[in-house]
């Protein structure tokens, strides 16, 4: 099962991004969960700075970007199972 | 990769020739296209919103672009890495340049005060990189540049970047680590590393352009509004209006500005109507930077979300701190502009 995490506390940048996923994710036609991350301890375990951050299958992609949509997916695409 | 350098140079030179042309674009489109008669009350007030509206979104867009590019040079855990077992003083004043030049979003505050003093960055070093970062922004300086001139936004550069510095370089050495939340010191973050591509400079421009396309989409709304209250009231309420409760012979002006600016949480552009306005009716520069200071340097949001990682007592030690700064900051602009 392939996860998507976005973590973020509920800025602005964090809801688009988790919403982006989706939209990536419908266009890829790939099934994958995403989990939206909002506990603080949470957070800093994964070490990231500033939010949102990105991780697919457990690896830590992005933090404190908004990426583009054709960068995404192709994260997206070279992460996924 | 070549077009992403075509955008660049073709702007370039538009840019300038843009720029260096619009005192007599302006006067073309009021006097001929308008029809308007020079002198009078009303065209002066066009006249001003027609040059100063093209005059400060040319210098965003150059300016923006520019820090867009800088800054895709830094990140906020390569800065970590650079401020980590940082000596005090030395520590601050990177932090605060670091401040400066660093992606930040208040909205982050919190992971990054976490990841910086749970990786063995000293609290006050720290607290020099929060208290920068939102104070000194590109959108408050090229607004200070384009509507007052170089000389108040290198003075409110400097003077930002002293604050960040000497506070927290107070902060360090009242050593407040105790009024830091306990579980703060308990928790070792791991420095993860996260993979970093290796960023071409075309890609850097990119970030440039959407830097552009993020900022000045945002904040261009309240530029119009602000450069429109300032000709809009240019002649039509009495010069001194403000002159009396903010002007230079009132000495409570400047503390009360920064105590009624805390509160106040605004970005830089939206501040700048208001900066405009008192500006032009007889208010002192000093006050007014003071209060714009406070109300884009100290915001009671932010410090309202630090309560969940720091105790009240150093709260306030900073908002005190940061507050006296500010007000010795005022007094000094009053004091020179005098």
């Amino acid at each position: 099962m392939n996860v998507i995490k976005v973590y973020g506390s509920g800025c602005a940048n964090c809801k688009k991004l988790e919403q982006m996923c989706y939209n990536a994710l419908q266009e890829l036609q790939i099934d994958a969960s995403v989990e939206k991350v909002t506990d603080l301890k949470e957070i800093m375990k994964t070490g990231i700075l500033s939010t949102p951050g990105l991780e697919i299958n457990g690896k830590m992609i992005s933090s404190g970007k908004l990426p583009t949509k054709s960068t995404l997916v192709h994260w997206i695409q070279d992460n996924i199972h | 990769m070549k077009n992403k350098y075509f955008l660049p140079l073709v702007f370039l030179p538009l840019w300038l020739l843009l720029y260096l042309k619009l005192n007599s674009i302006s006067d073309y489109l009021t006097y001929s296209i308008l029809g308007l008669e020079k002198g009078g009350h009303l065209s002066n007030a066009i006249w001003f919103f027609i040059y100063e509206v093209p005059k400060v979104l040319l210098l965003l867009t150059l300016i923006v672009f520019v820090v867009g590019i800088i800054r895709s040079y830094f990140s906020p855990e390569r800065t970590r890495k650079m401020l980590g077992g940082k000596k005090l003083f030395t520590g601050n004043v990177m932090a605060s340049l670091l401040g400066v030049v660093t992606p930040f979003c208040s909205c982050s505050a919190i992971p990054l005060f976490l990841g910086f003093v749970q990786s063995g960055v000293p609290l006050g070093v720290t607290f020099s990189f929060l208290i920068a970062a939102p104070m000194i922004n590109e959108v408050a300086l090229v607004l200070l540049f384009g509507l007052f001139g170089w000389k108040t936004a290198l003075l409110y550069a400097s003077t930002g970047l002293l604050i960040a510095i000497i506070s927290g370089y107070v902060i360090g050495r009242l050593k407040l680590e105790n009024y830091v939340e306990e579980w703060v010191y308990q928790t070792k973050s791991k420095t993860q590393n996260i993979i970093e591509e290796k960023i071409t400079f075309p890609e850097r421009i990119d970030a440039g352009i959407s830097a552009v396309k993020e900022i000045v989409a945002k904040v261009w709304i309240y530029i119009v509004i602000g450069i429109a209250v300032g000709a809009g009231i240019h002649g039509y309420v009495p010069e001194n209006f403000m002159a009396a409760l903010m002007g230079k012979s009132a000495w409570w002006a400047v503390p009360l500005s920064v105590l009624i600016g805390i509160p106040m949480y605004s970005n830089a552009a939206g501040i700048i109507p208001i900066v405009q306005a008192l500006l032009e009716k007889g208010a002192s520069l000093g006050t007014v930077l003071a209060f714009m200071m406070s109300v884009i340097g100290l915001s009671l949001p932010e410090t309202i979300i630090l309560k969940k990682v720091l105790k009240i007592q150093l709260i306030g030690i900073f908002i005190g701190i940061v507050g006296v700064g500010i007000i010795i900051v005022g007094y000094l602009f009053n004091f020179i502009f005098a």
